[in-house]
Protein backbone atom coordinates (compact mmCIF):
# COMPACT_ATOMS: atom_id res chain seq x y z
CA UNK A 1 0.00 0.00 0.00
CA UNK A 2 1.44 3.19 -0.89
CA UNK A 3 2.04 6.22 1.37
CA UNK A 4 -1.39 8.76 1.53
CA UNK A 5 -1.30 11.51 -0.32
CA UNK A 6 -2.77 13.93 2.18
CA UNK A 7 -2.24 12.88 6.20
CA UNK A 8 -3.67 14.12 9.28
CA UNK A 9 -1.57 13.61 11.89
CA UNK A 10 -3.02 14.50 15.20
CA UNK A 11 -4.01 17.92 14.18
CA UNK A 12 -5.34 20.62 16.63
CA UNK A 13 -7.28 24.23 15.27
CA UNK A 14 -7.32 26.39 18.02
CA UNK A 15 -9.48 29.72 17.27
CA UNK A 16 -9.49 31.88 20.81
CA UNK A 17 -11.35 30.64 23.27
CA UNK A 18 -12.97 27.75 20.12
CA UNK A 19 -11.16 24.33 19.76
CA UNK A 20 -12.00 23.83 16.24
CA UNK A 21 -10.37 20.29 15.91
CA UNK A 22 -8.96 17.85 18.11
CA UNK A 23 -6.56 15.35 17.61
CA UNK A 24 -7.78 14.76 13.75
CA UNK A 25 -6.06 12.03 12.45
CA UNK A 26 -6.88 10.90 9.04
CA UNK A 27 -5.74 10.18 5.51
CA UNK A 28 -7.18 10.13 1.93
CA UNK A 29 -5.01 7.75 -0.80
CA UNK A 30 -3.90 8.91 -4.12
CA UNK A 31 -6.71 8.70 -6.50
CA UNK A 32 -9.09 8.13 -3.93
CA UNK A 33 -12.29 10.39 -3.53
CA UNK A 34 -13.10 10.99 -0.17
CA UNK A 35 -16.56 12.78 1.08
CA UNK A 36 -16.18 14.65 4.93
CA UNK A 37 -19.83 15.33 6.36
CA UNK A 38 -20.45 16.04 10.05
CA UNK A 39 -22.60 18.80 11.28
CA UNK A 40 -22.17 22.09 11.34
CA UNK A 41 -19.30 23.26 13.52
CA UNK A 42 -17.71 19.83 13.29
CA UNK A 43 -14.78 21.54 11.67
CA UNK A 44 -14.75 19.68 8.37
CA UNK A 45 -14.81 23.29 6.09
CA UNK A 46 -11.80 23.74 8.49
CA UNK A 47 -9.88 20.42 7.81
CA UNK A 48 -10.27 21.73 3.64
CA UNK A 49 -8.49 25.10 4.49
CA UNK A 50 -5.84 23.15 6.63
CA UNK A 51 -5.81 19.98 3.57
CA UNK A 52 -5.48 23.23 0.97
CA UNK A 53 -2.50 25.50 2.57
CA UNK A 54 -4.82 27.92 3.96
CA UNK A 55 -4.56 27.50 7.61
CA UNK A 56 -2.09 26.11 9.88
CA UNK A 57 -2.64 23.86 12.35
CA UNK A 58 -2.32 24.71 15.99
CA UNK A 59 -0.85 21.24 16.73
CA UNK A 60 -0.20 18.34 15.01
CA UNK A 61 0.69 18.16 11.14
CA UNK A 62 -0.92 18.26 7.84
CA UNK A 63 1.30 15.72 5.23
CA UNK A 64 0.88 16.14 1.45
CA UNK A 65 2.41 14.03 -0.72
CA UNK A 66 4.67 13.23 2.88
CA UNK A 67 5.70 16.99 3.38
CA UNK A 68 4.01 18.96 5.69
CA UNK A 69 1.60 21.96 4.44
CA UNK A 70 2.88 24.77 4.10
CA UNK A 71 0.87 26.93 2.12
CA UNK A 72 -1.32 26.99 -1.05
CA UNK A 73 0.44 24.55 -3.78
CA UNK A 74 -0.07 25.23 -7.66
CA UNK A 75 -0.83 21.22 -8.22
CA UNK A 76 -4.22 21.52 -5.74
CA UNK A 77 -6.70 22.89 -6.83
CA UNK A 78 -9.48 24.46 -4.41
CA UNK A 79 -13.36 24.57 -5.55
CA UNK A 80 -15.32 27.25 -3.30
CA UNK A 81 -18.78 27.04 -2.68
CA UNK A 82 -19.33 30.67 -3.38
CA UNK A 83 -18.08 30.69 -7.08
CA UNK A 84 -20.23 34.08 -8.02
CA UNK A 85 -17.10 35.52 -5.33
CA UNK A 86 -14.53 33.26 -6.77
CA UNK A 87 -14.46 34.36 -10.15
CA UNK A 88 -13.57 37.26 -11.49
CA UNK A 89 -16.46 39.47 -12.41
CA UNK A 90 -14.33 41.69 -14.97
CA UNK A 91 -12.97 38.47 -16.84
CA UNK A 92 -14.34 36.45 -19.33
CA UNK A 93 -15.17 32.95 -19.23
CA UNK A 94 -12.06 32.32 -21.10
CA UNK A 95 -9.71 35.41 -19.03
CA UNK A 96 -10.83 33.47 -15.49
CA UNK A 97 -9.33 30.42 -16.83
CA UNK A 98 -6.64 31.88 -18.06
CA UNK A 99 -5.86 33.41 -14.86
CA UNK A 100 -4.37 29.85 -13.70
CA UNK A 101 -2.83 29.48 -16.63
CA UNK A 102 -1.39 32.67 -16.14
CA UNK A 103 -0.11 32.06 -12.30
CA UNK A 104 1.55 28.90 -13.68
CA UNK A 105 3.85 30.96 -16.51
CA UNK A 106 2.51 29.58 -19.02
CA UNK A 107 3.52 31.15 -22.41
CA UNK A 108 0.91 33.57 -23.50
CA UNK A 109 0.73 31.39 -27.43
CA UNK A 110 0.08 27.95 -25.59
CA UNK A 111 -2.81 29.31 -23.40
CA UNK A 112 -5.86 29.89 -25.90
CA UNK A 113 -5.75 25.76 -26.85
CA UNK A 114 -5.27 24.97 -23.31
CA UNK A 115 -8.18 27.21 -22.73
CA UNK A 116 -10.11 25.79 -25.35
CA UNK A 117 -9.97 22.61 -24.34
CA UNK A 118 -10.63 23.26 -20.61
CA UNK A 119 -13.77 24.83 -21.43
CA UNK A 120 -15.20 22.08 -23.66
CA UNK A 121 -13.81 19.26 -20.81
CA UNK A 122 -16.75 21.29 -18.97
CA UNK A 123 -19.48 21.85 -21.19
CA UNK A 124 -18.94 25.76 -21.59
CA UNK A 125 -17.24 25.74 -25.37
CA UNK A 126 -19.92 27.95 -26.26
CA UNK A 127 -19.75 30.20 -23.43
CA UNK A 128 -16.14 31.30 -23.67
CA UNK A 129 -16.48 35.06 -24.24
CA UNK A 130 -19.30 35.49 -21.62
CA UNK A 131 -18.66 37.12 -18.14
CA UNK A 132 -19.37 35.56 -14.79
CA UNK A 133 -22.60 37.74 -14.23
CA UNK A 134 -24.09 36.17 -18.03
CA UNK A 135 -24.21 32.46 -16.79
CA UNK A 136 -26.17 30.35 -14.43
CA UNK A 137 -24.78 29.11 -11.18
CA UNK A 138 -24.35 25.74 -12.54
CA UNK A 139 -22.26 27.00 -15.06
CA UNK A 140 -20.11 29.78 -12.70
CA UNK A 141 -19.33 26.49 -11.36
CA UNK A 142 -18.41 24.47 -14.12
CA UNK A 143 -16.16 27.82 -14.68
CA UNK A 144 -14.34 27.35 -12.04
CA UNK A 145 -13.54 23.84 -11.92
CA UNK A 146 -12.18 24.47 -15.15
CA UNK A 147 -9.81 27.01 -13.52
CA UNK A 148 -9.00 24.28 -11.19
CA UNK A 149 -8.16 21.73 -13.65
CA UNK A 150 -6.31 24.17 -15.48
CA UNK A 151 -3.82 23.86 -12.34
CA UNK A 152 -3.10 19.94 -13.66
CA UNK A 153 -4.10 19.16 -10.00
CA UNK A 154 -3.07 16.21 -8.36
CA UNK A 155 -5.85 17.00 -5.78
CA UNK A 156 -8.78 18.80 -5.78
CA UNK A 157 -10.48 20.49 -2.84
CA UNK A 158 -14.30 20.61 -2.73
CA UNK A 159 -15.77 22.75 -0.29
CA UNK A 160 -19.77 22.54 -0.75
CA UNK A 161 -19.15 22.75 -4.43
CA UNK A 162 -22.67 21.51 -5.47
CA UNK A 163 -24.54 22.79 -2.28
CA UNK A 164 -25.97 26.70 -3.65
CA UNK A 165 -26.99 24.99 -6.85
CA UNK A 166 -30.51 23.35 -7.61
CA UNK A 167 -31.06 19.82 -7.32
CA UNK A 168 -31.25 18.50 -10.86
CA UNK A 169 -28.10 20.99 -11.66
CA UNK A 170 -26.77 19.55 -8.68
CA UNK A 171 -26.91 15.91 -9.37
CA UNK A 172 -25.37 16.41 -13.54
CA UNK A 173 -22.50 18.49 -11.66
CA UNK A 174 -22.07 14.99 -9.32
CA UNK A 175 -22.09 13.22 -12.81
CA UNK A 176 -19.68 15.62 -14.74
CA UNK A 177 -17.10 15.36 -11.70
CA UNK A 178 -16.76 11.83 -11.63
CA UNK A 179 -16.12 11.66 -14.88
CA UNK A 180 -13.48 14.22 -14.72
CA UNK A 181 -11.69 12.50 -11.05
CA UNK A 182 -11.91 9.41 -13.76
CA UNK A 183 -10.69 11.11 -16.53
CA UNK A 184 -7.51 13.11 -14.65
CA UNK A 185 -7.19 10.34 -11.98
CA UNK A 186 -7.05 13.86 -9.51
CA UNK A 187 -7.69 12.82 -5.73
CA UNK A 188 -10.87 14.07 -4.23
CA UNK A 189 -11.19 15.75 -1.01
CA UNK A 190 -14.86 16.78 -1.38
CA UNK A 191 -16.65 18.46 2.03
CA UNK A 192 -20.37 18.26 1.85
CA UNK A 193 -23.40 18.28 4.57
CA UNK A 194 -25.29 16.19 1.98
CA UNK A 195 -25.42 13.00 3.13
CA UNK A 196 -26.44 11.39 0.06
CA UNK A 197 -24.15 13.43 -1.84
CA UNK A 198 -21.55 11.91 -0.09
CA UNK A 199 -21.97 8.20 -0.67
CA UNK A 200 -22.85 8.72 -4.40
CA UNK A 201 -19.91 10.47 -4.74
CA UNK A 202 -17.18 8.91 -2.69
CA UNK A 203 -14.80 5.88 -2.43
CA UNK A 204 -15.17 6.04 1.27
CA UNK A 205 -17.01 9.08 3.65
CA UNK A 206 -15.54 10.17 6.86
CA UNK A 207 -18.04 11.60 9.60
CA UNK A 208 -15.68 14.04 11.89
CA UNK A 209 -18.14 14.70 15.30
CA UNK A 210 -18.19 18.33 16.80
CA UNK A 211 -16.41 19.75 19.44
CA UNK A 212 -13.83 19.33 18.81
CA UNK A 213 -13.47 18.42 15.29
CA UNK A 214 -12.49 14.54 14.73
CA UNK A 215 -12.91 11.49 13.12
CA UNK A 216 -16.43 9.88 13.93
CA UNK A 217 -17.02 7.33 11.45
CA UNK A 218 -15.62 6.10 8.44
CA UNK A 219 -17.45 4.01 5.76
CA UNK A 220 -16.12 1.91 2.86
CA UNK A 221 -18.36 2.58 0.04
CA UNK A 222 -18.22 -0.83 -2.46
CA UNK A 223 -21.03 0.80 -4.41
CA UNK A 224 -20.55 0.00 -8.44
CA UNK A 225 -19.16 2.83 -10.94
CA UNK A 226 -20.04 4.27 -13.14
CA UNK A 227 -22.26 5.02 -10.55
CA UNK A 228 -25.98 6.28 -11.57
CA UNK A 229 -28.58 8.39 -10.13
CA UNK A 230 -31.21 6.49 -10.47
CA UNK A 231 -29.90 2.84 -9.86
CA UNK A 232 -27.06 3.07 -7.45
CA UNK A 233 -29.57 5.63 -5.15
CA UNK A 234 -32.26 3.13 -5.20
CA UNK A 235 -29.59 0.40 -4.27
CA UNK A 236 -29.74 -1.82 -1.11
CA UNK A 237 -26.07 -0.90 -0.13
CA UNK A 238 -26.72 2.79 -0.76
CA UNK A 239 -29.58 2.75 1.65
CA UNK A 240 -27.55 0.71 4.49
CA UNK A 241 -24.98 3.13 4.20
CA UNK A 242 -27.58 6.26 4.51
CA UNK A 243 -29.17 4.67 7.53
CA UNK A 244 -25.83 4.24 8.82
CA UNK A 245 -24.59 8.15 8.40
CA UNK A 246 -28.03 9.15 9.26
CA UNK A 247 -27.75 7.84 12.85
CA UNK A 248 -24.17 8.39 13.08
CA UNK A 249 -24.95 12.38 12.55
CA UNK A 250 -28.12 12.50 14.58
CA UNK A 251 -26.10 10.80 17.89
CA UNK A 252 -23.43 13.30 17.30
CA UNK A 253 -25.59 16.46 16.50
CA UNK A 254 -27.22 15.61 19.78
CA UNK A 255 -24.05 14.95 22.26
CA UNK B 1 -39.02 61.36 -24.26
CA UNK B 2 -41.17 61.27 -21.51
CA UNK B 3 -39.22 63.60 -19.30
CA UNK B 4 -38.42 66.46 -21.54
CA UNK B 5 -42.50 67.25 -21.42
CA UNK B 6 -42.11 69.09 -17.77
CA UNK B 7 -39.45 71.32 -19.14
CA UNK B 8 -40.40 72.19 -22.30
CA UNK B 9 -44.04 73.23 -20.66
CA UNK B 10 -41.90 75.22 -17.66
CA UNK B 11 -39.93 76.84 -20.77
CA UNK B 12 -42.99 77.51 -22.73
CA UNK B 13 -44.77 78.75 -19.49
CA UNK B 14 -41.67 81.18 -18.53
CA UNK B 15 -41.74 82.31 -22.13
CA UNK B 16 -45.32 83.60 -21.77
CA UNK B 17 -44.95 84.81 -18.44
CA UNK B 18 -42.08 87.51 -18.84
CA UNK B 19 -42.82 88.32 -22.31
CA UNK B 20 -46.68 89.73 -20.28
CA UNK B 21 -44.57 91.01 -17.45
CA UNK B 22 -42.72 93.48 -19.67
CA UNK B 23 -38.70 94.24 -19.43
CA UNK B 24 -37.13 92.94 -16.22
CA UNK B 25 -33.81 93.67 -14.16
CA UNK B 26 -34.41 90.68 -12.73
CA UNK B 27 -35.59 87.59 -15.38
CA UNK B 28 -35.58 87.04 -19.06
CA UNK B 29 -37.90 85.18 -21.65
CA UNK B 30 -35.99 81.99 -22.43
CA UNK B 31 -35.79 83.31 -25.85
CA UNK B 32 -33.28 85.84 -25.23
CA UNK B 33 -31.53 84.02 -22.91
CA UNK B 34 -30.99 81.96 -25.95
CA UNK B 35 -30.09 84.67 -27.83
CA UNK B 36 -27.79 85.45 -25.34
CA UNK B 37 -26.12 82.50 -24.33
CA UNK B 38 -24.97 82.64 -28.73
CA UNK B 39 -23.59 86.03 -28.28
CA UNK B 40 -21.61 85.19 -25.50
CA UNK B 41 -20.43 82.00 -27.39
CA UNK B 42 -19.78 83.97 -30.44
CA UNK B 43 -17.57 86.85 -28.96
CA UNK B 44 -15.28 84.62 -27.53
CA UNK B 45 -15.91 85.62 -23.94
CA UNK B 46 -17.91 82.35 -22.71
CA UNK B 47 -15.24 79.84 -23.38
CA UNK B 48 -12.36 82.07 -22.29
CA UNK B 49 -14.37 81.84 -19.04
CA UNK B 50 -15.51 78.35 -19.50
CA UNK B 51 -11.46 77.35 -19.83
CA UNK B 52 -10.80 79.17 -16.71
CA UNK B 53 -13.13 77.64 -14.50
CA UNK B 54 -12.13 74.19 -16.29
CA UNK B 55 -8.54 74.87 -15.61
CA UNK B 56 -9.36 75.40 -11.96
CA UNK B 57 -11.65 72.37 -11.58
CA UNK B 58 -9.56 70.19 -13.53
CA UNK B 59 -6.17 71.43 -11.65
CA UNK B 60 -7.83 71.31 -8.22
CA UNK B 61 -9.11 67.55 -9.34
CA UNK B 62 -6.25 66.22 -10.29
CA UNK B 63 -4.08 67.47 -7.20
CA UNK B 64 -7.61 66.78 -4.69
CA UNK B 65 -8.22 63.48 -5.85
CA UNK B 66 -4.77 62.06 -6.59
CA UNK B 67 -3.79 62.93 -3.26
CA UNK B 68 -6.73 61.45 -1.87
CA UNK B 69 -6.19 58.18 -3.98
CA UNK B 70 -3.01 57.79 -2.25
CA UNK B 71 -4.19 58.21 1.32
CA UNK B 72 -7.49 56.03 0.57
CA UNK B 73 -5.14 53.48 -0.74
CA UNK B 74 -2.83 53.84 2.47
CA UNK B 75 -5.55 53.58 5.25
CA UNK B 76 -7.40 51.23 2.93
CA UNK B 77 -4.16 48.75 3.44
CA UNK B 78 -2.71 49.72 6.26
CA UNK B 79 -5.08 49.32 9.48
CA UNK B 80 -2.81 50.81 12.18
CA UNK B 81 -2.65 54.10 9.73
CA UNK B 82 -6.39 54.04 9.48
CA UNK B 83 -6.53 53.91 13.29
CA UNK B 84 -4.22 56.62 13.79
CA UNK B 85 -5.03 59.18 11.48
CA UNK B 86 -9.25 58.53 12.06
CA UNK B 87 -9.60 61.28 14.54
CA UNK B 88 -7.56 63.78 13.20
CA UNK B 89 -9.59 62.99 9.43
CA UNK B 90 -12.72 63.30 11.06
CA UNK B 91 -12.41 66.22 12.64
CA UNK B 92 -11.07 68.15 9.60
CA UNK B 93 -13.63 66.46 7.13
CA UNK B 94 -16.98 68.35 8.42
CA UNK B 95 -15.09 71.64 7.34
CA UNK B 96 -17.33 72.97 4.49
CA UNK B 97 -14.56 74.12 1.79
CA UNK B 98 -16.21 77.11 1.08
CA UNK B 99 -14.85 77.65 4.73
CA UNK B 100 -11.30 77.86 4.00
CA UNK B 101 -11.75 80.51 1.57
CA UNK B 102 -10.56 83.05 3.45
CA UNK B 103 -7.72 81.52 4.70
CA UNK B 104 -6.60 80.59 1.29
CA UNK B 105 -7.08 84.47 -0.08
CA UNK B 106 -4.94 85.50 2.65
CA UNK B 107 -2.33 82.89 2.16
CA UNK B 108 -2.80 82.75 -1.97
CA UNK B 109 -4.50 85.61 -3.25
CA UNK B 110 -6.69 86.30 -6.40
CA UNK B 111 -6.66 83.77 -9.22
CA UNK B 112 -5.89 80.42 -10.30
CA UNK B 113 -4.29 79.43 -7.10
CA UNK B 114 -6.38 80.25 -4.63
CA UNK B 115 -9.23 78.59 -6.50
CA UNK B 116 -7.37 75.05 -7.22
CA UNK B 117 -6.33 74.97 -3.38
CA UNK B 118 -10.13 75.14 -2.80
CA UNK B 119 -11.25 72.85 -5.07
CA UNK B 120 -8.39 70.46 -4.30
CA UNK B 121 -9.33 70.29 -0.61
CA UNK B 122 -13.53 69.72 -1.60
CA UNK B 123 -12.20 66.64 -3.99
CA UNK B 124 -9.94 65.08 -1.33
CA UNK B 125 -12.63 64.04 1.59
CA UNK B 126 -14.67 61.91 -0.95
CA UNK B 127 -12.22 60.64 -2.89
CA UNK B 128 -10.19 59.85 0.29
CA UNK B 129 -13.29 57.71 1.54
CA UNK B 130 -14.57 56.03 -0.96
CA UNK B 131 -10.94 54.71 -2.09
CA UNK B 132 -10.58 53.30 1.36
CA UNK B 133 -13.89 51.86 1.37
CA UNK B 134 -12.97 50.44 -2.44
CA UNK B 135 -10.06 48.70 -1.25
CA UNK B 136 -11.59 47.42 1.77
CA UNK B 137 -14.48 46.11 0.31
CA UNK B 138 -12.35 44.11 -2.26
CA UNK B 139 -13.93 40.16 -1.95
CA UNK B 140 -11.92 38.49 0.50
CA UNK B 141 -12.42 35.11 -1.37
CA UNK B 142 -10.71 36.72 -4.61
CA UNK B 143 -7.30 37.09 -2.13
CA UNK B 144 -8.00 33.50 -1.42
CA UNK B 145 -7.94 32.61 -4.75
CA UNK B 146 -5.22 34.95 -5.49
CA UNK B 147 -3.07 32.96 -2.29
CA UNK B 148 -4.29 29.39 -3.83
CA UNK B 149 -2.81 30.14 -7.15
CA UNK B 150 0.42 31.77 -5.31
CA UNK B 151 0.66 34.73 -7.32
CA UNK B 152 3.13 37.06 -6.37
CA UNK B 153 1.78 40.41 -4.38
CA UNK B 154 2.16 42.24 -7.71
CA UNK B 155 1.03 39.76 -9.73
CA UNK B 156 -2.11 40.23 -7.35
CA UNK B 157 -2.26 44.15 -6.94
CA UNK B 158 -2.12 43.98 -10.64
CA UNK B 159 -4.07 41.21 -11.46
CA UNK B 160 -7.01 40.99 -8.16
CA UNK B 161 -6.94 44.12 -6.60
CA UNK B 162 -6.65 47.12 -8.94
CA UNK B 163 -9.14 45.73 -11.47
CA UNK B 164 -11.32 44.49 -8.08
CA UNK B 165 -11.79 48.46 -6.71
CA UNK B 166 -11.78 49.84 -10.35
CA UNK B 167 -15.23 50.60 -10.53
CA UNK B 168 -15.45 51.74 -7.42
CA UNK B 169 -12.74 54.28 -8.50
CA UNK B 170 -13.99 55.29 -10.94
CA UNK B 171 -17.53 56.49 -9.18
CA UNK B 172 -15.49 58.29 -6.96
CA UNK B 173 -14.03 60.10 -9.79
CA UNK B 174 -17.21 61.13 -11.43
CA UNK B 175 -18.49 62.41 -7.89
CA UNK B 176 -15.40 64.05 -7.30
CA UNK B 177 -15.71 65.62 -10.98
CA UNK B 178 -19.14 67.44 -10.48
CA UNK B 179 -17.99 68.25 -6.88
CA UNK B 180 -15.13 70.44 -8.59
CA UNK B 181 -17.05 72.20 -11.15
CA UNK B 182 -19.49 73.22 -8.50
CA UNK B 183 -17.11 74.48 -5.94
CA UNK B 184 -14.99 76.32 -9.02
CA UNK B 185 -18.05 78.40 -9.36
CA UNK B 186 -18.92 78.87 -5.91
CA UNK B 187 -15.08 80.63 -5.67
CA UNK B 188 -15.57 82.32 -8.74
CA UNK B 189 -19.22 83.94 -7.41
CA UNK B 190 -17.95 84.43 -3.81
CA UNK B 191 -14.15 85.69 -4.50
CA UNK B 192 -12.17 85.18 -7.49
CA UNK B 193 -12.52 87.55 -10.35
CA UNK B 194 -12.38 85.00 -13.09
CA UNK B 195 -14.12 82.34 -14.62
CA UNK B 196 -18.14 81.37 -15.40
CA UNK B 197 -19.19 81.98 -11.72
CA UNK B 198 -18.02 85.84 -11.86
CA UNK B 199 -18.98 86.37 -15.56
CA UNK B 200 -22.34 85.47 -14.04
CA UNK B 201 -21.98 87.83 -11.25
CA UNK B 202 -21.18 90.67 -13.44
CA UNK B 203 -23.80 89.96 -15.76
CA UNK B 204 -26.36 89.96 -12.50
CA UNK B 205 -24.67 93.13 -11.47
CA UNK B 206 -24.86 95.11 -14.79
CA UNK B 207 -28.83 94.11 -14.61
CA UNK B 208 -28.32 91.97 -17.54
CA UNK B 209 -30.82 88.65 -16.72
CA UNK B 210 -30.48 87.46 -20.19
CA UNK B 211 -26.81 87.04 -20.04
CA UNK B 212 -26.43 86.22 -16.58
CA UNK B 213 -29.39 83.09 -17.08
CA UNK B 214 -27.48 82.31 -20.58
CA UNK B 215 -24.42 81.21 -18.27
CA UNK B 216 -25.89 79.94 -15.41
CA UNK B 217 -27.60 77.47 -18.34
CA UNK B 218 -23.90 76.94 -19.81
CA UNK B 219 -22.48 76.05 -16.53
CA UNK B 220 -25.27 73.36 -16.41
CA UNK B 221 -24.77 72.47 -19.77
CA UNK B 222 -20.86 72.10 -18.92
CA UNK B 223 -21.58 69.77 -15.77
CA UNK B 224 -24.13 67.75 -17.34
CA UNK B 225 -21.64 67.16 -20.30
CA UNK B 226 -18.95 66.12 -17.75
CA UNK B 227 -21.06 64.00 -15.85
CA UNK B 228 -22.43 62.24 -19.08
CA UNK B 229 -18.77 61.62 -21.00
CA UNK B 230 -17.52 59.96 -17.29
CA UNK B 231 -20.70 57.75 -17.22
CA UNK B 232 -20.10 56.65 -20.97
CA UNK B 233 -16.50 55.89 -20.42
CA UNK B 234 -17.46 54.19 -16.67
CA UNK B 235 -20.30 51.84 -18.63
CA UNK B 236 -16.91 51.44 -21.45
CA UNK B 237 -14.54 50.55 -19.07
CA UNK B 238 -16.68 48.83 -16.56
CA UNK B 239 -19.32 46.62 -18.17
CA UNK B 240 -19.04 43.84 -15.86
CA UNK B 241 -19.70 46.25 -12.76
CA UNK B 242 -22.84 45.68 -10.99
CA UNK B 243 -25.79 48.73 -11.19
CA UNK B 244 -25.16 49.25 -7.36
CA UNK B 245 -21.62 50.47 -7.71
CA UNK B 246 -22.95 53.18 -10.12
Amino acid sequence: MSAPLIAFRAVDLVFGPVRVLGGLTMDVKRGEIVCVVGPSGCGKTSALRLASGLLRPTRGEVLFDGEPVRGPRRDVAIVFQDYSKALLPWRTASGNVSLALEAMHMARGRRPARIAELLARVGLAGAADKYPSQLSGGMQQRLQIARCLAQTPLALMMDEPFGALDALTRQTLQDEMLDIAQATGATIFFVTHDLEEAIYLGDRVIGLAPHPGRVGLVLDVHLPRPRDQVATRESAEFLKLRRALYDFIHTSERS
Amino acid sequence: MKGLVVPVVLIALAEIAARAGGPSDSTAPPSQVLVALAGALADGSLLAATRDTLTSAFGGLALGAGAGLGGGLALGLVRPLDRLMELTLELLRPIPSVAIIPIALIALGFGYRLEIAIVAFSCFWPVLILTRAAVRSVEPRLIEVARALRLSPGSAALKIVAPAAAPRLFVALRLATGVALVVAVTVEIAVNPQGLGYEAMMASQALRPALMLADLLWIGMVGYALNAGLLFAQRRLFPYASEAAR
